[in-house]
């Protein structure tokens, strides 16, 4: 049986300042208070800004966490000069394209836009992705009038202007509301910008793809069955990977390293050997900090999708083993405090493993922004998680309580991902963890990853799950 | 503090008088702890939740506290809170959560 690795990875964010005023906050908000508006829209950043922010070249692999570390807070007033959209394993792109994406992603003709709009989005995206750029078409300028005019269904937006219209597909479903379709679609656009190139930066002929997993957070499916569908296949077929079929997994923040491990157990068992694990954006939390950035006088910063795509398969040295006896989970039983939380996580499977905390060279949290977070009432959340790893090192005498701060810098990094829960959990170190691998300065590195299971009101629980990544087999001989 | 919270403390102190009353926080940093300890006394301050304009003007501690620390078994405490005491930033939390306790001015 193979081994399985991770063999590629790839981040994607998708500027989308017009989209932030449809997050479940704002909307919300400007409902009952119209005057935040103005303040939201105000408070926005252009593109430029938003492609020179920091963390986001940190996101798309052009700054190493690092670097970031090194670059005095706040990120905002310190933009990286000759910024690039092209990450080294990732990719920015403005609103246009944005919606270019979901155009050429709506089978089911939902989203009219306008000529201008049509033809910024294709010239965006030229060049950028290679799938049905002839499917972004306009809607004659009097068809889309009369749409807006009967107002069933959401305007979209586009530097302030209506440029297009999404339609209400079934009046008395709430499950297939203008807002619901709107959040799927932008989950699904932003995953096909993200599988598009995963595949394209490994090589690998979509066609190649047996299975696919999408582990975003958008429910899917209709009355009968709200959250039942799934993403897996829709994005599939857009980017041609023809003979795969999928699944959605389901596990809140959590979903992404449950599906690659899920990933790597099919390939360890020889059942598939190209299994991509997917995840789009979360458009529900654009903006959902807004209150707290206006009141602080920072920039409404929640203002990108992000999505992310990885390749798992055999290990053939080029990627990283995802070592399936190191995996840690939280189950049932263990109880909720920060402690049985990382005792499950994280001491469990280094036990077995006869391994020290110290042994592993990074651990990954949820690597959430923590300018973005801080404003409100989050705090720094990975350093939180660092700071309580340290505090366990120093419990099982690994470390003194004065090398608390030392083992935070060595093992952690700043948060670089942006807020839309499953993105940041873990996993957007792993294309870093892969190039620190091929330079030689990281031996293995600890994914972690944790669910708000309550958030539904089924259960108090709260999920985990962790695993472990070391250079493949080929480039430790 | 989320609105749910917020309308549960609101609830409380409608029915039981908020002289009975005491808020415990287990924030794990000084801006989240100091931002929940004003929303239980002088109102929310994001203007967001049922607490908005509403200064309960509650009693508030959190549990790295000492005075809160005394009253708890010890080897309970050790499990359930000792990492958090490692690892947070006691000094920061307790300063911040005591200014509003004690009405400091901003």
């Amino acid at each position: 049986m193979p081994d399985p690795a991770i063999l590629a990875s790839h981040y994607i964010l998708a500027h989308g300042p017009d989209f932030v005023r449809y997050g479940s906050k704002p909307t919300r908000e400007i409902e009952s208070s119209p005057e935040l508006l103005d303040q939201l829209t105000a408070a926005l950043r252009p593109w430029e800004e938003v492609l020179a922010y920091p963390p986001n070249q940190t996101f798309i692999g052009n700054l190493t966490p690092d670097d970031l570390a090194a670059i005095p807070r706040p990120w905002t007033e310190h933009p990286v000069a000759g910024a690039s959209a092209q990450g080294r394993f990732g990719r920015m792109i403005p609103q246009a394209a944005l919606y270019g994406l979901m155009k050429l992603s709506d089978e089911f003709d939902l989203i009219a836009i306008d000529a201008a709009l049509a033809a910024e989005a294709r010239s965006a995206l030229e060049g950028v992705f290679p799938h049905r750029l002839d499917r972004i078409v306009a809607t004659p300028a009097g068809e889309l009038d009369a749409l807006i005019a009967a107002g069933s269904g959401m305007p979209l937006y586009h530097h302030g202007r209506t440029a297009g219209f999404l339609k209400a597909v079934h009046e008395q479903d709430a499950s297939l509301d203008a807002h619901v379709l709107f959040e799927n679609l932008a989950c699904k656009a932003t995953a096909v910008l993200a599988v598009a190139g995963v595949l394209a930066g490994r090589g690998l002929d979509p066609a190649a793809v047996d299975w696919l997993l999408n582990t975003g957070e958008e429910a899917v499916g209709d009355r009968y069955q709200r959250g039942g569908g799934s993403l897996s296949k829709a994005v599939g077929e857009v980017v041609g990977c023809i003979n795969a079929t999928g699944y959605d997994i389901k596990a809140f923040c959590s979903a992404p390293v449950h599906g690659l491990i899920t990933a790597a157990a099919m390939v360890a068992a020889g059942l598939h050997e190209y299994v991509v694990v997917l995840g789009g954006g979360s458009q529900a939390k654009m903006g959902m900090k807004f209150r707290a950035h206006l009141r602080n006088g920072v920039p409404v910063m929640e203002d990108c999708l992000a999505g992310m795509a990885f390749i798992v398969g055999p290990d053939d040295g080029t990627g990283m083993r995802l070592r399936l006896d190191l995996t840690g989970r939280h189950p049932i039983g263990a109880g909720s405090s920060a402690q049985a939380i990382y005792q499950a996580l994280v001491i469990d499977p280094l036990d077995r493993a006869g391994l020290k905390m110290t042994d592993i060279g990074r651990y990954a949290v949820e690597m959430h922004n923590p300018e973005i977070t801080e404003p409100g009432d989050s705090g720094d959340v990975p350093r939180t998680n660092y700071r309580t790893l340290a505090a366990m090192a120093v419990f099982r005498g690994e470390i003194a309580r004065d090398q608390m701060e030392e083992f935070t810098t060595r093992h952690g990094m700043p948060g670089f991902a942006p807020t839309q829960g499953h993105i940041p959990a873990g996993v957007p170190y792993l294309g870093h963890a892969q190039a620190a691998m091929h330079r030689g300065e990281l031996q293995n590195a600890m994914i972690v990853a944790k669910g708000s299971l309550f958030l539904g009101r089924m259960t108090q629980l709260v999920d985990g799950v962790s695993f472990v990544v070391e250079p493949g087999s080929k480039t430790t001989s | 503090m989320d609105l749910d919270d917020q309308a549960n403390v609101s609830r409380l102190a409608e029915e039981k008088g908020t002289g009975e009353m005491i808020v415990i926080l287990g924030q794990p940093d000084s801006n989240s702890a100091g931002l929940f300890a004003e929303t239980v006394t002088r109102g929310d301050p994001t203007w967001a939740g049922p607490l908005a304009g509403v200064p309960l003007g509650l009693p508030v501690y959190h549990i790295l506290e000492p005075e809160i620390k005394a009253q708890m078994d010890p080897a309970l405490y050790q499990e359930h809170v000792g990492l958090m005491e490692l690892s947070a930033d006691v000094d920061d939390i307790i300063k911040w959560v005591k200014f509003y306790r004690e009405g400091g001015e901003v």
